[in-house]
């Protein structure tokens, strides 16, 4: 294709691989964590990973929607969905979800109605062609879809669409990545910054994380070429002791962000006292709900919700991974009980969680590590 | 669900106040939501779309480089065009 060869050039590709590895300083070992999901797959799929010094280590973020959702908030969902004459509808990556009492698949084969769509508005239109049932929403994902949900709730309320409510599971990126600052566990040198979610919120909120913590932040695109582009940069602010928020996505991310999205977010949303996250537990202000005047939508507010915690299952490492703590395959279930066919965990569901990526394309790179372990 | 997908702008629609535009998604006309660029697009331009909203206005150059990144995804790529496929956000 025209265009895109300039972003797999693998002579351009080595001679950053030389220049980021001039940069490293002999016996120091680097973590970088990539917060986003998306640039897990983009790493493992094209070996960037390879393509660095060994002394710079990439360390996967919770930057993953369907992973960060606990299993006691997929019951909620299926406690909705079973109430009379509810058409319960989601994004397609939370079908196979496990929650306490099973997956929205397996609700369904109970006789619930869930249904999948492609967009917030498909369960709007489902909504309208449905006037006699009560049509709700299971909203999930980090503020690049958050938008896509407001614009449908102000939609409905401009066509009265009475029938029609959101179970709002909208998470924020910036709290979970002050909770994995914050964690002892895990000692990061820098970050890459999501790229879609950068498109909505801009470069400014991750200021924090330079200022306050003396780390880098890099907002990345999804090319191979861009990762590496964006680690090279870090190593360049690290090697000469700056530590800024830099945009390698010019292309596509605004430093303010997308003010019309943020706009409709602040309208119609607010930010909840707590959430639970899969894995970093309880986060003060990390996820969002409807302000007072939208509340008529929500579906947490129309229906009874058991809202139960639910422990992860003994076995399932996700939380681990989620922090960066674990590699996928040192989780004990990984490959052998939990695979994508049959997900213990959420990291495993997903396309772009930590595991389902090196399921699909990590056995190599596993090996490798192995050997360098051994 | 995260996936950013490639859109040209083939025609802008007067309904839902002028919210809607059909865009040309991967060689499929398809409805999508404009309205977090609104008043910013023209036919002929490119878009990033997520979950049936168009999320950023791009070049044709971003737009190839966009579609190559879902290429790459493979089965998650195929099963969200078939999503976009089955989609009607009007």
């Amino acid at each position: 294709m025209r265009f895109v060869d300039e972003y797999r050039d693998p002579d351009l590709a080595r001679a950053l691989s030389a220049q980021i590895a001039a940069l490293t300083e002999p016996g120091r070992h680097y973590k970088v964590m990539e917060v986003c999901g998306g640039h897990t797959h983009a790493i493992y799929r094209y070996g960037v990973h390879d393509l660095l010094p060994d002394n710079i280590e990439l360390v996967h973020g919770p930057g993953c929607p369907v992973c960060v959702i606990p299993m006691g908030r997929v019951d909620d969902g299926i406690a909705i969905a079973e109430q009379p004459g509810v058409i319960l509808t989601c994004f397609g990556d939370m079908m196979r979800v496990p929650g306490g009492r099973g997956s929205f698949l397996e609700a369904n084969a109970r006789g619930a109605d869930i249904r999948m769509v492609y967009s917030p508005l498909d369960a709007l239109r489902i909504a309208r062609e449905n006037p006699d049932r009560q049509v709700v929403f299971s909203a999930i994902g980090f503020e690049t879809t958050a938008p896509s949900t407001a614009l449908t709730v102000l939609r409905a309320e401009q066509e009265g669409v009475e029938n029609f409510s959101v179970m709002c599971s909208h998470v924020t990126i910036i709290p979970a990545i002050k909770a994995i600052l914050d964690s002892p566990d895990l000692r990061l040198d820098a970050f890459i910054g999501p790229g879609h979610v950068s498109t909505v919120i801009g470069c400014r909120p991750y200021e924090f994380i330079a200022r306050e913590h003396g780390k880098p932040v890099v907002c990345a695109g999804f090319e191979p070429l861009d990762v590496l582009q964006s680690v090279h940069m870090i190593m360049r602010q690290l090697a000469e002791s700056r530590c800024e928020v830099e945009n390698q996505y010019g292309r596509v991310v605004r430093w303010d962000g997308n003010p019309l999205a943020l706009k409709a977010l602040s309208q119609v949303f607010e930010l909840r006292p707590f959430f639970e996250w899969r894995g970093l537990g309880s986060i003060p202000q990390s996820a969002l709900r409807f302000t007072a005047g939208y509340a008529r939508f929500d579906a947490e507010q129309r229906f009874e919700l058991p809202g139960v915690q639910v422990a992860d299952p003994k076995a399932c490492q996700c939380g681990e991974v989620l922090k960066g703590v674990l590699k996928p395959w040192e989780c004990k279930v990984f490959g052998t009980a939990c695979t994508p066919e049959t997900p213990i965990g959420t990291c495993m569901v997903s396309s772009e969680g930590a595991c389902a990526a090196y399921y699909n394309y990590g056995q190599y790179s596993r090996q490798r590590l192995d050997l360098q372990v051994l | 669900m995260c996936l950013a997908i490639p859109g040209q702008i083939a025609e802008l629609l007067p309904e839902a106040g002028g919210q809607l535009a059909m865009v040309d998604v991967v060689g499929v006309k398809r409805k999508v939501n404009i309205g977090l660029l609104e008043g910013d697009l023209a036919p002929g331009d490119w878009v990033l779309i997520h979950v049936g909203f168009a999320m950023s206005k791009v070049d044709e150059r971003e737009a190839a480089e966009a579609l190559a990144v879902l290429e790459m995804m493979g089965q998650a790529f195929d099963e969200e065009l078939q999503a976009v496929a089955e989609s009607d956000p009007a």
